[in-house]
């Protein structure tokens, strides 16, 4: 064995560019799969035009376009309304990972790191070898942008291929990137048809204008023209920044002094608790940010945590609203029973957050199965690992058998219910970021599990209401079926003719049924579902026919073809969440 | 002469079905909810005399109202009125298990296991004081078997002439307890009764002619003795005055079920006990004593045996109102142990024959009442 020197190796060590690096780990961006790539894709561009319409405060407006090149191979065109993007920065902010305006703020939007529009451009390049287009308009009487990009994976820089001012007709301003990319189409929970229909579900104030690879049109109009509260920005909370991070906030403050570093830079600290950080950490409150040490800087922070901070505002964030997350589950179900709540404002890691959740019962839904849970985070969907995340998990270890669903232990409840959990907050924790699961943070599992709690005491109102009137009218059943025979077989023993027989009955029924009052009916009575929207991302064909000629080997023959194309909605499903165990793990 | 009386016996019940039915049709005219009483038929129902020598049912009644909970069970009572009148009126008659087949005609009022039909069957039996035998039902089970110095007089079905059965004479079987036997007349010069629990037991003394040396009739209860098997030890022993022997297992089961029901009558049953009793019964073994005294292999109680023991001395009027019963049972309590019959074949096969059984029955300090 010839052994190799520290100078030998040292020739393989070099930097490797982030893009680099997510070109070799894309499935941690969410785009492991076909399938998958192309809802994140779509996913990522509209994401980003809905936070850059509602910064500006203008009612958003997006047509997502989807134009099947191939079987594997799609053109994905998504158009905002938007304030569009000054010249200078398109570059940036769609082919540089990691640059955005997002990531060095703290306010309840949709985007957080800066990731994911680029990575749908790198994914795209990498796929098809083609740069994405960009168009952009800032105002009504400037001329379009247009740039064709690339990034460069080796420098993390963007390429630039071509450039030139167009005209945007009918446009005041916004913006509309084109992409091509691999990827597979297909119905089903896990579709860019449910997505964008969640999307509308949670956000009545957009409208999207949505043309499926078949080319068929779905417009999701808004239901309200008045837009969100707009994300308040907040400064960090010193509990909830890591030490890591300390020291790179003191690397690059303009403050002065350690004391104005504390109350110029974080939320809640007034000069006096400034002060008393300073003395907890054993630091001079004129001491110099960039003359704090390492060592410094982790005396700072055990300072910190021994220091009592009051808790963040939490003004900054807003939720959906109960009444509202309520509305948006009775277009998409058909219910018995609908309820909703929204918690008050908690705080985890010093990140101030509201989580809400809403209840649909009975009606429609299949009771035989575990309940159909729907997850939000800051108002966007999320489609993927339910498994990994903690809304899961605390739906499972909430006790539903006390609220009248079944329940085996730790596992999902059964019943005909559709659960919806909405998390918003100024920096929601994601697993990966791929952002499809949250973090198990002790304080959001408490919070979550609260308000389903809240919606399960009130369901369980429910049920047992329904129960007491399912039960008064099998009485009532009962009566009716029994009087003939109490009649009949009076009528025998005694002997009397079907007049007085009829005289007995009817005394019966007076005596029996007209003392039990009016029976209360309970039904699904909600004017407000729409049919044709639930109908949106659900499995395109309920499995094919059976063949009932066909013998039982040959059945499974046929499923076996089946598995072996990939073809089944489930069968994909129990693949992707095989997959996201190993990238756990 | 016999059937005559049992004519007359079912228009009574009828007139008694009718009148039930009647009284709640005029409530039902009257818009008042009709009524139905019924005796409480339990052990907790009943009182023991010794003088009268059986369970003796007490006032206590149940009263079912009719509402929407009781209606199905209101229908199927009436129902099952019905069809015991159209049984007495054409003299007919139909198992238990028949009649719960009957009801399958009912539509929703049918019944849907055998069990719900005999407890409406028991429930009119004591509404009207009678047994079911005489409201037209017969139960299906067996009522014993019977071998020995008796001759039972019976009819024949088709001819009606008399029948002389001579119960010595059926080899290595027996003769087998009618279901219903009030009919039945008795010729015999045997000096007891030896009833016995297990059929087991009863083939050894049989195959040995024992009945011939010890000049009596064998009777096997197979466990809990039916009513029939009851009523025709009773009526044996009291046209003969014979006395009346039992002989079953060393346990509480053989105590408190068997013997018990055999002697007094049962709290289910209480209204009918009357007749269904053999107060003149007297328990030879296996008492806990000759356990003891016969240094019989035995088997440990199970914790079942020691709580109907607890309960035995606690709840059992007629355990209640004998103290050496009471002993006994907390002798066993103590021992912690049981033994079968069976359990005297340790000393050879026929120890029984030989030596136990001879015994006992020459000292009847050993008996319990």
């Amino acid at each position: 064995m010839t052994q190799k020197s520290a100078e030998e190796l040292a020739k393989k060590q070099r930097e490797i560019s982030i893009a680099e690096f997510f070109e070799k780990n894309r499935h941690l961006l969410g785009f492991d799969n076909p399938r998958r790539a192309l809802l994140t894709a779509v996913k990522e561009a509209v994401d980003n035009a809905l936070d850059a319409c509602e910064e500006a405060r203008i009612l958003p407006e997006i047509t997502v376009e989807l134009v099947a090149l191939s079987e594997t191979r799609f053109r994905m065109i998504v158009e905002d309304n938007g304030p569009g993007i000054i010249k200078k920065q398109i570059p940036n902010i769609f082919a540089r990972l990691l640059y955005g305006s997002k990531f060095h703020k703290l306010a309840a939007t949709r985007g957080q790191q800066g990731i994911g529009i680029s990575a749908t451009v790198l994914y795209g390049q990498l796929t098809t070898g083609k740069p994405a287009t960009i168009i952009s308009k800032t105002a009504a009487n400037a001329k379009a942008q247009m740039m064709k990009l690339k990034i460069d994976t080796q420098t993390n820089l963007p390429q630039i291929l071509e450039e030139k001012e167009t005209e945007w007709e009918g446009k005041e301003h916004g913006t509309k990137i084109e992409v091509d990319l691999d990827g597979s189409y297909m119905k089903g929970r896990q579709s860019v048809d449910e997505y964008l229909k969640e999307t509308a579900i949670v956000n009545p104030h957009c409208t999207i204008i949505y043309v499926t690879p078949e080319a068929q049109q779905i417009i999701f109009a808004r239901s309200t023209n008045e837009l969100p509260p707009e994300p308040k920005e907040i400064k960090p909370h010193p509990y909830g920044v890591e030490l890591g991070r300390l020291i790179k906030m003191l690397e690059i403050t303009q403050t002065k002094t350690l004391q104005q570093f504390l109350t110029d830079e974080f939320v809640r600290v007034s000069a006096n608790v400034a002060k008393e950080i300073c003395e907890n950490s054993s630091l001079l409150p004129r001491t110099k940010p960039e003359q704090v040490s390492r060592d410094m800087a982790e005396k700072l922070y055990q300072g910190i945590q021994k220091t009592k901070i009051m808790a963040p505002p939490t003004d900054c964030i807003s939720p959906i609203g109960a009444e509202e997350l309520e509305r948006g589950l009775r277009k998409e179900i058909n219910a018995e029973f609908y309820c909703s709540t929204t918690r008050p404002a908690a705080v985890y890691r010093g990140n101030p957050f509201v989580i809400e959740a809403a209840l649909a019962f009975g009606g429609e839904q299949d009771g035989e199965s575990a309940v159909r849970i729907m997850r939000f985070a800051n108002r966007v969907p999320l489609l993927y690992q339910q498994g990994a995340c903690a809304i899961t998990n605390s739906i499972q270890n909430t006790s539903w058998k006390t609220y009248g669903l079944q329940q085996s232990k730790n596992s999902l409840p059964v019943g005909a219910c559709s659960v919806v959990v909405h998390m918003t907050s100024v920096w929601v924790p994601f697993t990966s970021e791929s952002k499809e699961a949250l973090a198990h943070y002790e304080e959001i599992v408490k919070e979550i599990k609260l308000a389903l709690q809240d919606c399960g005491r009130k369901l369980a109102s429910f049920v047992n209401k329904k129960r007491r009137i399912g039960d008064e009218a099998k009485k009532r059943s009962y009566i009716q079926k029994y009087i003939p025979h109490v009649a009949d077989a009076l009528k025998e023993i005694v002997g009397f003719d079907e007049i007085k027989k009829k005289e007995i009955e009817d005394n019966l029924f007076t005596m029996l049924e007209q003392v039990r009052g009016e029976l209360e009916e309970i039904g699904v009575d909600n004017p407000d579902y729409d049919p044709e929207l639930a109908k949106i991302g659900q499995d395109e064909e309920q499995a094919e026919p059976e063949e009932t000629e066909e013998g039982p080997k040959k059945m499974k023959k046929s499923s076996k073809t089946k598995d072996a194309f990939g073809g089944d909605e489930d069968e994909e499903d129990d693949f992707d969440s095989e997959e996201e165990q190993d990238t756990l793990f | 002469m016999a059937k005559k009386k049992e004519g007359t016996e079912g228009k009574e019940v009828v007139k008694k079905i009718v009148n039930v039915a009647d009284t709640m049709q005029q409530d039902i005219k009257k818009l008042k909810q009709p009524q139905i009483k019924i005796p409480l038929r339990a052990l907790s129902n009943v009182e023991y005399s010794d003088k009268e020598g059986y369970f003796k049912l007490l006032p206590g009644v149940k009263e079912r109202t009719l509402t929407a909970s009781t209606i199905k069970t209101f229908a199927q009572t009436l129902r099952m009125m019905a069809l015991s009148k159209q049984l007495l009126e054409t003299d007919d008659i139909a198992t238990k298990r028949e009649a719960y087949y009957v009801s399958k005609n009912w539509g929703d009022a049918r019944f849907l296991e055998q069990p719900e039909s005999d407890n409406v069957m028991d429930d009119i039996e004591a509404m009207m004081t009678v047994n079911r035998e005489q409201i037209g039902f017969i139960p299906e089970e067996k009522g014993g078997d019977v071998a020995g110095e008796l001759i039972v007089i019976d009819v024949d079905p088709d001819t009606g002439k008399e029948l002389e059965i001579d119960c010595t004479k059926f080899g290595s079987g027996a003769y087998s307890v009618p279901s219903s036997g009030e009919h039945l007349r008795f010729k015999t010069k045997a000096k007891f009764i030896l009833a016995i629990e297990t059929s087991g037991m009863f083939e050894r003394l049989n195959k040995h002619k024992y009945w011939k040396n010890a000049n009596c009739i064998l009777i096997s209860m197979g466990g809990v003795p039916t009513r029939a098997c009851r009523r025709f030890i009773r009526k044996l022993a009291d046209d003969h005055k014979l006395p009346v022997y039992v002989f079953t297992d060393g346990d509480p089961y053989g105590f408190g079920n068997i013997y018990r029901t055999l002697k007094v009558g049962s709290g289910n049953a209480a209204h009918i006990n009357e007749y269904f009793c053999v107060p003149q019964a007297q328990f030879i073994g296996i008492t806990p004593q000759d356990i003891i005294d016969y240094k019989l292999p035995t088997h440990p109680l199970k914790e079942i045996d020691v709580k109907k023991i607890r309960d035995l001395i606690k709840n059992d009027p007629f355990v209640i109102h004998h103290k050496s019963w009471q002993k006994a049972l907390e002798q066993m309590a103590k021992m912690k142990q049981r033994a079968e019959q069976q359990a005297l074949a340790a000393h050879g096969l026929n120890f029984v024959i030989d030596k136990y059984l001879p015994d006992k029955l020459k000292n009847n300090k050993t008996w319990l009442p």
